[in-house]
C-alpha cells in the first residue's frame, strides 16, 4: 500500500511540474503536430520536377517535340537552355540544375532509326545506325535523382508519330499490396510515431533523474524511505500518457490529412505502442542514471536518436543495410516498433504475427527498468 | 517501545571515510544522547557534513561502526529513514511546487495517508507559520520561509532524531534566532537533534558540541565545560598599534593565539601562567597598551585553542 501511494505521490508531483512547465508541455503537443505536417507533406520518394538544362544542338521542330514529351512525364522541368555542353556541365556543378538533356544535331536521323519509335525497322548491327537519340548528363551523386532520370532511358517515342504506343508485355506481373498508389505518406506517418516517441520519451526520462540531481532535490529524496523502483515507476507513468497522446495526434492527423489507414487492430496497436513507450522510457531512465547533467542526458538522447531515424527502417529499408548495421538496428527499440506499427496499421498484422518484436520489446522494457533501478543508488558514494 | 528507545541515539566508533587518498573523516568516535541538540562545529571542509552523511546512511564508512536509534548503519539505513528527519544544506524541496504540494508529497513518501496526513500537514503549517503561504511556490519564497518549509517537511513524520546540515547558512539573523527557538520546542517534544554549523553563536546554543578539524574531533563536551577546560585564559588589550603588538606577541612563550576584534586585541594565554594580566603587563611588547584585562572566554576561543594543532 505504502509503495503504491508513494508511486502515486511521485506521479502527481511529476504531473504538477510538467503542467507548470509550459514550454515542455507545449512541445509535447507541437512536436508531433508540426513534424507530422512537415514530414507528411515534405518527404516524398516519388521524385518529380527535377530541374534540368537543355542543350539543343538540333533546333528543329522534332527536337522541340521531344523536349515537350520529356517534360510531359513530369519527372523533369526544363529551367535552363544552353548552347554548349560546357555551360550545361558548369550548371550541374554549381547545382543550378541536376541534369542536362543534350540533343545532337543529327537528331532526326537518330530518331528514325531508333527502335523506340515503334517503326518496324530491322535491327541494326551497325554502330553508325543504332545509336541512342539523345544524351542525359546527370548529377549522379544523389542516387534517387539518378534513378528517376534513369527511368526515362527507355521512354517510347511512338507517340511522336501519332502511333498507338506499343503494347509491350511485361516479363513479370507485380501486384502492390497495402499501398497500391505508392504514396510515401502511408509509409512515413506510422514510422513517424516511432521517431517522435523515441525522441520525446528518451529525452524526458533521461532528464528525469538528472534534473532532481541538478536542482538539488536528490539529496533530500534519497534521505526518504522511497525505493528506487518506486521512484522509477512513478516517474515514467506520466510519460506513458504523453506517449499515447502523441501517438493519437500523429495517427489521427495522418488519417485525416494524408488518408493513412488506422488499421483494424486498435488493441494490438495500443499494446504495441505501450510496449515501445515502456522500452523507450526505461532506456531513458538508464541514461538518466549515467548522465551527470541534463546537457549530457540530451547528448546521449541525440546519440540514440540519429541511428533510430537512419537505421530503424524509417527512411531507408532495413534490408538494404549491411549485416553489421542490421545487428545495430536490431538493438534499437525503434526498429522493432517500426515493423510493429506498420504491420498493425498497414498490413493488418497482429501481435502474434510479430511475436519476435513483441518479446524483444518486453525484454528490453523489463531489463531497462531493472538496470535503472539497480544503478540508481540511494547513496552518495 | 522502550526497547527501541535507547538513551543513546547515535553511537559511532572509529569512523573513517576516505575519498580516494583524502581522509575526510579520520577516526571519529561519537556518543549522542537522547533529548539533546548535538552540534558539529568546524570550518568548511572539516568533515562535518561527511560525518553526518555516514550517520544517516548516505555514505558508507570506509572503516568503523555506526549505530543510530539502535539500528546498524548503513545495513538498516532504509528502516532508519522512517525514524529520522533530514534537512539538507541547500534547499532541496521542489521550487515549482507550492508549500502544500511539497508537504503532501513528503508526507506521502513517508507513508502518511488520509486523515493522519491532513492533520500533520495542518499542524506543521500552523507551527511553522506556513498556513498563509500554502499556495505559494517554494521557489518564490524568501530564505527564511524556505527554511521553515524545509524544517516542516523534515518533521512531518515525527522523527525521533533530526539531522540538520548547516540549517541557517542562508537566512538572516532574525530568522536564525527564531529557528533555534523552534528547535528547542522540538527537543522539548522529545526529539533529538544533530546539527552542523560554522557559526559560533549557533554552536553555543547546543547542549553538546564536537569541534572538528581536518576530519578529526578536537574537542567534545558542553560549550560551558569546553570553555572551562580550554587550557588558556583570555585577556583583552586596548590601545594604539594593536597590529604591531599582535605581531610581536605571536610566537612568544605562553601565548596560544592573538586576534584583533574591533578596537581590542584578544590574547589567549596558557593557563599554567597564574596571573595572565600581570604576565602580559610585564611584557615589553605590550608597551603601547592602554588597558589590559582578563575577560570571559567564548566558544571562539575554545575553537582557536582546540584547533591549534593543525594550524601554522
Amino acid at each position: 500500500m505504502r509503495s503504491l501511494s508513494r508511486i502515486a505521490a511521485i506521479f502527481f508531483k511529476e504531473l504538477a511540474q510538467l503542467r507548470r512547465d509550459r514550454m515542455t508541455f507545449g512541445m509535447v503537443i507541437m512536436i508531433p503536430l508540426i513534424q507530422l505536417i512537415l514530414f507528411g507533406y515534405a518527404i516524398n520518394t516519388n521524385i518529380r520536377d527535377i530541374p534540368i538544362a537543355v542543350v539543343n544542338q538540333d533546333r528543329t521542330a522534332i527536337s522541340r517535340i521531344l523536349i515537350q514529351m520529356v517534360e510531359a512525364t513530369r519527372v523533369v522541368e526544363v529551367i535552363e537552355r544552353y548552347d554548349t555542353i560546357e555551360e550545361a556541365e558548369a550548371a550541374i556543378k554549381s547545382a543550378r540544375v541536376r541534369a542536362a538533356f543534350i540533343l545532337p544535331d543529327d537528331l532526326a536521323q537518330r530518331i528514325v532509326r531508333s527502335p523506340a519509335t515503334g517503326f518496324e525497322t530491322p535491327p541494326s548491327s551497325d554502330e553508325e545506325t543504332s545509336r541512342p537519340v539523345a544524351q542525359w548528363i546527370v548529377d549522379g551523386s544523389d542516387t534517387m535523382i539518378a534513378g528517376a532520370i534513369k527511368g526515362l532511358r527507355n521512354m517510347p517515342l511512338s507517340e511522336m508519330f501519332r502511333q498507338a504506343p506499343n503494347r509491350s508485355t511485361p516479363t513479370f506481373e507485380v501486384a502492390l499490396l497495402f499501398n497500391p498508389e505508392q504514396r510515401t505518406a502511408v509509409n512515413i506517418v506510422p514510422g513517424l510515431v516511432g521517431i517522435i516517441l523515441t525522441m520525446t520519451m528518451i529525452m524526458f526520462t533521461s532528464a528525469a533523474i538528472v534534473r532532481e540531481r541538478e536542482r538539488g532535490n536528490m539529496e533530500m529524496l534519497i534521505n526518504t524511505p522511497v525505493r528506487s523502483m518506486e521512484l522509477m515507476i512513478g516517474k515514467i507513468i506520466p510519460y506513458i500518457f504523453i506517449g499515447l497522446l502523441q501517438t493519437a495526434i500523429i495517427l489521427g492527423l495522418g488519417y485525416f490529412l494524408f488518408n493513412v489507414p488506422l488499421g483494424l487492430r486498435p488493441f494490438d496497436l495500443l499494446v504495441g505502442t505501450l510496449l515501445f513507450i515502456g522500452a523507450s522510457l526505461s532506456l531513458g531512465l538508464v541514461l538518466s542514471t549515467i548522465a551527470q547533467t541534463q546537457l549530457q542526458a540530451t547528448q546521449m538522447t541525440v546519440f540514440l536518436l540519429v541511428p533510430s531515424i537512419l537505421l530503424s527502417g524509417f527512411m531507408f529499408p532495413y534490408e538494404g543495410m549491411p549485416l553489421a548495421a542490421q545487428y545495430i538496428a536490431e538493438v534499437l527499440p525503434a526498429t522493432h516498433f517500426m515493423r510493429m506499427v506498420r504491420g498493425f496499421v498497414l498490413r493488418d498484422a497482429g501481435l502474434l504475427d510479430l511475436y519476435r518484436d513483441v518479446l524483444w520489446m518486453c525484454g528490453f522494457f523489463v531489463l531497462g527498468l531493472a538496470v535503472a533501478a539497480f544503478r540508481f543508488k540511494k547513496r552518495l558514494d | 517501545m522502550s526497547a527501541d528507545k535507547p538513551e543513546v541515539v547515535v553511537r559511532a566508533e572509529g569512523l573513517v571515510k576516505k575519498f580516494k587518498d583524502f581522509k575526510a573523516v579520520d577516526g571519529l568516535d561519537l556518543t549522542i544522547e537522547r533529548g539533546m541538540i548535538y552540534g558539529f562545529l568546524g570550518p568548511n571542509g572539516c568533515g562535518k557534513t561527511t560525518a553526518m552523511r555516514m550517520l544517516t546512511g548516505l555514505l558508507t564508512p570506509t572503516e568503523g561502526k555506526v549505530e543510530v536509534l539502535g539500528l546498524s548503519v548503513p545495513k538498516n539505513a532504509e528502516t532508519l529513514k522512517y525514524k529520522i528527519g533530514y534537512m539538507t544544506q541547500t534547499f532541496s524541496l521542489y521550487g515549482d511546487l507550492t508549500v502544500q504540494e511539497n508537504l503532501r508529497f513528503m508526507a506521502t513518501i513517508y507513508g502518511l495517508s488520509g486523515k493522519k496526513r491532513k492533520q500533520r500537514i495542518g499542524e506543521v503549517m500552523e507551527r511553522y507559520e506556513l498556513t498563509d503561504l500554502k499556495g505559494r511556490f517554494a521557489g518564490k519564497m524568501s530564505g527564511g520561509q524556505r527554511q521553515r518549509l524545509a524544517l516542516a517537511a523534515a518533521v512531518l513524520h515525527e522523527p525521533q532524531l533530526l539531522f540538520l546540515d548547516e540549517p541557517t547558512s542562508a537566512v538572516d539573523p532574525e530568522s536564525r534566532r527564531h529557528f533555534w527557538e523552534q528547535l528547542f520546542d522540538l527537543v522539548e517534544g522529545g526529539t533529538s537533534i544533530v546539527v552542523t554549523t560554522h557559526f559560533m553563536d549557533e554552536a553555543e546554543r547546543c547542549h553538546r558540541i564536537a569541534i572538528m578539524e581536518a576530519g578529526k574531533k578536537r574537542a567534545d563536551g558542553s560549550p560551558k565545560d569546553l570553555m572551562a577546560a580550554m587550557g588558556a585564559n583570555v585577556v583583552e588589550i586596548e590601545g594604539a598599534n594593536l597590529r604591531d603588538i599582535r605581531r610581536k606577541l605571536l610566537g612568544t612563550d605562553g601565548i596560544v593565539a592573538a586576534a584583533q576584534l574591533g578596537a581590542r586585541l584578544r590574547v589567549l594565554v596558557k593557563d599554567d601562567i597564574a596571573d595572565p594580566e600581570g604576565f602580559l603587563k610585564a611584557k615589553q611588547e605590550t608597551g603601547g597598551a592602554s588597558l589590559i584585562e582578563k575577560v570571559r572566554p567564548t566558544l571562539e576561543d575554545v575553537f582557536v585553542t582546540a584547533t591549534g594543532e593543525g594550524r601554522q
